[in-house]
């Protein structure tokens, strides 16, 4: 790397910095994006070796590999860490590559700003890895971070609360630049409705990140005064109610839900068209799609606390909500659907991907209707049922959406073709892999077996084993991944700027790779 | 619209009488036994055939689309896209369906929240990590701790067949009664759950918050604490056991006995053996969970006893921690409303005499009734 900046420094019209200084002090979009993408991977491994090691605790009933404690502190950290360190940083990396090159804008609209956003994160992260160092380990109240069970924990509670905040200032500032340069940064000639949809959904993303944050802030911030300071906002003796921090939480927590969604239906939108050789079905639906399902976001957060006991009102309203969210979401699928529907079909790894995603999303969309239904989420709330469903929807629905953006745009960023094979082997164990871990976790909820327990009454053992071996199979089918991506990087088959066959848009006009300066000059679009 | 859901309604009927038959194997949701558990059951029967139908029809035209609008097989893409019929079509039919489902969905739970006319009224309040449990018609009190032994958790014996799922002191009730429960929580949020039942509330610490069930069959049903509740979250079962009228007034009739018996105590003057041993038994149920059986803690989390300056210290500022707390904050509770004077007396003696502590002195139950009325005198002042 650091030779290719000395060649660059050889053309020399101005000098950049070499080595570290040159990432450290960027103030390049897709530098940046690169950036968010490696340390999103490195969340991804850290918080899935997390996984890993409580999936081979539950290989049998009994506590064999550690103590309960830990094991909480394991579950709170892969929830929190690939939450906030693998997804939102993902998609925040492909906004930085794709957002500008899509609307024909030379960067993003505030470089500095970005930079700055960028490098929040590891210090976020080095604190949240750090904290298993602290005496007493890790936050081990679940990433949701209930009180008064937060309210009892050491030190490395604080040191959370200080890293969420840090991720949300990132996430504001990454909100505020997408935003900016979304609204006036824009080719002349490409409307809004002509953006492509991975723009507008980021667009609607952005919104809902600026609007939710700021209360996730306060909410951790009350925390730490109930901790610090002596305040009584979430304890009942001193006339606050720990219900309250649920509801501020939740508020939060489920427009949250759509930010780690939203910019997967963009990818996928993406990339249908191209292996479809057809335009997608319905451009205009799917954008008045995105924004009622942000939009009803924001009236659906009480779903979430169907057992603290809500009056009779609270439950109907929050149920008809919820159930509502199905429409617009089954609109965007029968979109996909329709848009692949007499189409010229080929299956590249990304396609593969995007279907997949197509799929399984949908059975966790349908896992989410079932916890809809407020009687039936009374008796499934807080076991694996949950836990199978959020799963379909983050596993397959946001983290193949992120393979499948990889391999579609990776021959964009670095000039080379992956190796399709390598890619399809990746695919087929991820997709087999996924579906052994979480869809037994669908029977043992209904059964009723609690989440976040380290050991298990003796009739679940069977789905926890089939489990814990395709938690593995995923897990290690992901060293694959990042075999391919690193020889794609080294080398490989030369891509053409257009890269795919069916593919529209102003990205696949640049060279590939893409030079480091693109759109000095904006394009103009008919 | 109506008849269609009605439909869905009959079909989703034979559904669960199929499934019903098969609700032993550990896939579906336990076998109810009370009409809301039945309820539920054939509400997510019903949910779940809406859903396999509407999965199969779309994944299905998805799927034909896949093998025979491919490229390699020589098709050639049509460029069609925006239809408004179609896409009004596919807005209002989803739209109609979920309409269908809210109409039973909204029925069960206005039954769910109706805890009008109990029969009896029990008051759950959970702890870290137990269950405590008060019979407010029949003044009955006690609490409910796991009973599976350490040595099964551990590996060291072998496993019975309800392990984790069974406790020391099962909550006990007449079958066929519409029995009110007051469910709140002493220290974080737990949440309790009997599935079979289909009652699933929290405790809110502060705060009560009102469910019911009126079990149909003798019998005895097993839940679990459902909300994280810090280390040992799954290790605080739930046995309800489901007796005839009778068995239960002769239930009621002998835990008033016991609690008689235990008033006594509380007069009495004991050997230090006699605390020691009883003692025992106590932090067992009580203390074992975080400052271990062998008094040595968990480094950095749960402080150890053994050789610790209040097991070894002053026996006064001993008596006054286990009675009221320790530092605010810690886990560590005042366990002056959930043990008596003599459990108080002999727990503290235990922890002073126990492992390398040998300190040789004894609390007795007066000293621990001493300590109650000194420190709320002390209280007094300190609250203006």
């Amino acid at each position: 790397m650091s030779d290719a900046a000395h060649a660059h420094d050889d053309h020399g019209h101005h000098a950049h910095p070499t080595g570290i200084m040159r990432w450290l002090t960027t103030t390049n979009h897709k530098d940046i994006g690169t950036m968010y993408l490696w340390f999103a991977l490195i969340m991804l491994f850290s918080a899935g070796t997390m996984a890993l090691l409580i999936r081979a605790e539950l290989f049998h009933p009994g506590m064999q590999l550690m103590h309960p404690d830990f094991f909480n502190q394991l579950t709170t950290m892969h929830g929190l860490i690939m939450i906030f360190g693998a997804i939102m940083p993902a998609f925040t990396g492909f906004a930085n590559w794709q957002v500008p090159l899509m609307l024909g804008a030379p960067d993003m609209a505030f470089p500095r700003m970005n930079n700055w956003s960028f490098w929040l994160l590891p210090v976020a992260g080095i604190m949240l890895l750090g904290s298993f160092l602290l005496p007493g380990g890790a936050v081990a109240g679940g990433w949701t971070m209930y009180p008064p069970l937060f309210i009892q924990g050491g030190v490395s509670y604080d040191l959370t609360i200080l890293a969420v905040h840090i991720m949300g200032l990132s996430s504001i500032m990454g909100s505020i630049n997408i935003i900016t340069t979304i609204l006036n940064m824009r080719a002349p000639g490409l409307t809004l409705m002509k953006m492509p949809l991975f723009c507008w959904t980021w667009l609607i993303t952005a919104y809902l990140l600026i609007a939710t944050m700021p209360v996730l802030a306060g909410a951790v911030t009350m925390l730490l005064t109930d901790r610090n300071f002596g305040t009584h906002f979430f304890n009942a003796a001193g006339g606050g109610d720990p219900v309250m921090f649920q509801h501020i939480f939740w508020f939060f927590g489920h427009p949250e839900v759509y930010i780690l969604i939203l910019p997967a239906f963009g990818i996928v939108s993406q990339i249908i068209p191209t292996f479809a050789r057809k335009p997608l079905f319905g451009y205009a639906s799917m954008v008045y799609a995105t924004a009622s399902i942000a939009i009803l976001s924001f009236t659906v957060w009480a779903h979430h606390m169907f057992t603290t006991g809500m009056p009779v009102a609270s439950q109907l309203f929050f149920m008809f909500s919820t159930m509502l969210i199905a429409v617009p979401t089954g609109v965007k699928v029968f979109n996909w659907v329709a848009t692949m529907w007499k189409g010229s079909l080929t299956f590249e790894t990304p396609m593969l991907f995007a279907i997949a995603f197509v799929c399984l999303f949908t059975i966790g969309g349908f896992s989410g209707l079932v916890l809809a239904m407020a009687p039936v989420d009374i008796q499934l709330q807080d076991t694996y049922y949950v836990v199978a469903h959020f799963h379909y929807v983050l596993v397959s629905g946001a983290l193949f959406s992120i393979f499948a953006g990889i391999y579609f745009w990776l021959p964009k960023w670095t000039g080379h073709m992956y190796n399709e094979t390598l890619g399809k082997t990746h695919f087929w164990l991820s997709v087999i892999g996924m579906n052994i871990v979480f869809f037994p976790m669908h029977f043992l909820g209904l059964a009723g077996m609690p989440r976040r327990i380290p050991d298990y009454a003796l009739q679940f053992t069977e789905f926890n084993q089939i489990a814990t071996v395709g938690a593995f199979i995923f897990g290690f089918s992901q060293l694959l991944f990042l075999a391919v991506v690193l020889k794609t990087i080294k080398g490989g088959a030369k891509a053409s700027d257009r890269v795919w066959e069916g593919a529209e848009g102003l990205e696949w006009t640049v060279p590939s790779p893409a030079p480091y300066h693109t759109f000095e000059t904006a394009p103009v679009v008919k | 619209m109506k008849s269609m859901w009605q439909r869905a309604g009959v079909v989703g009927a034979a559904w669960a009488a199929s499934q019903s038959a098969l609700a032993d194997y550990a896939y579906n949701l336990q076998p109810p036994v009370s009409q809301v558990a039945r309820d539920v059951f054939h509400l997510h029967n019903l949910i779940m055939l809406v859903c396999v139908g509407i999965f199969i029809v779309v994944f299905g035209t998805m799927f034909y689309s896949l093998f025979k609008h491919r490229k390699s097989v020589g098709h050639k893409a049509a460029h069609f896209h925006e239809n408004t019929t179609v896409e009004i079509i596919w807005t209002v039919i989803p739209f109609v369906i979920l309409v269908g489902m809210a109409y039973p969905a909204a029925k069960v739970v206005i039954e769910m929240k109706d805890t009008s006319n109990p029969d009896m009224t029990v008051k759950i309040t959970g702890y870290q990590w137990k269950w405590g449990y008060d019979y407010l018609n029949d003044g009955v009190h006690f609490y409910s701790t796991l009973a599976t032994p350490r040595g099964q958790i551990d590996g060291t014996e072998a496993k019975d067949a309800h392990y984790l799922l069974e406790v020391d002191e099962p909550m006990v009730v007449p079958v066929g009664k519409r029995i009110r429960l007051l469910v709140t929580a002493n220290d974080v949020i737990h949440s309790w759950w009997v599935p079979a039942f289909g009652v699933k509330q929290d405790g809110i610490p502060g705060f009560i918050r009102d469910s019911w069930f009126k079990a149909d069959k003798i019998g005895t049903y097993r839940g679990q604490c459902a909300e994280l509740c810090g280390k040992d979250h799954g290790f605080m079962p739930i046995v309800v056991k489901v007796v005839s009228d009778e068995d239960y007034k002769a239930w009621v009739a002998k835990k008033k006995g016991i609690a008689q018996t235990a008033a006594a105590d509380n007069g009495k003057t004991f050997k230090l053996d006699e605390l020691v041993e009883r003692g025992e038994k106590v932090f067992q149920a009580n203390c074992a969970a975080c400052h271990q059986a062998n008094g040595m803690g968990i480094p950095g989390t749960f402080p150890a006893l053994n050789g610790s300056k209040v097991a070894t210290g002053p026996i006064d500022a001993h008596i006054k921690i286990v009675l009221h707390g320790g530092r605010p904050g810690t886990a560590m509770v005042g366990f002056a409303d959930r043990l008596s004077d003599v459990e108080i007396a002999a727990v503290v003696t235990y922890e002073r005499n126990a492992w390398n502590n040998k300190m040789g002195d004894a609390a007795q139950p007066a000293d621990i009734a001493a300590a109650r009325g000194g420190a709320a005198v002390a209280a007094a002042p300190a609250a203006q």
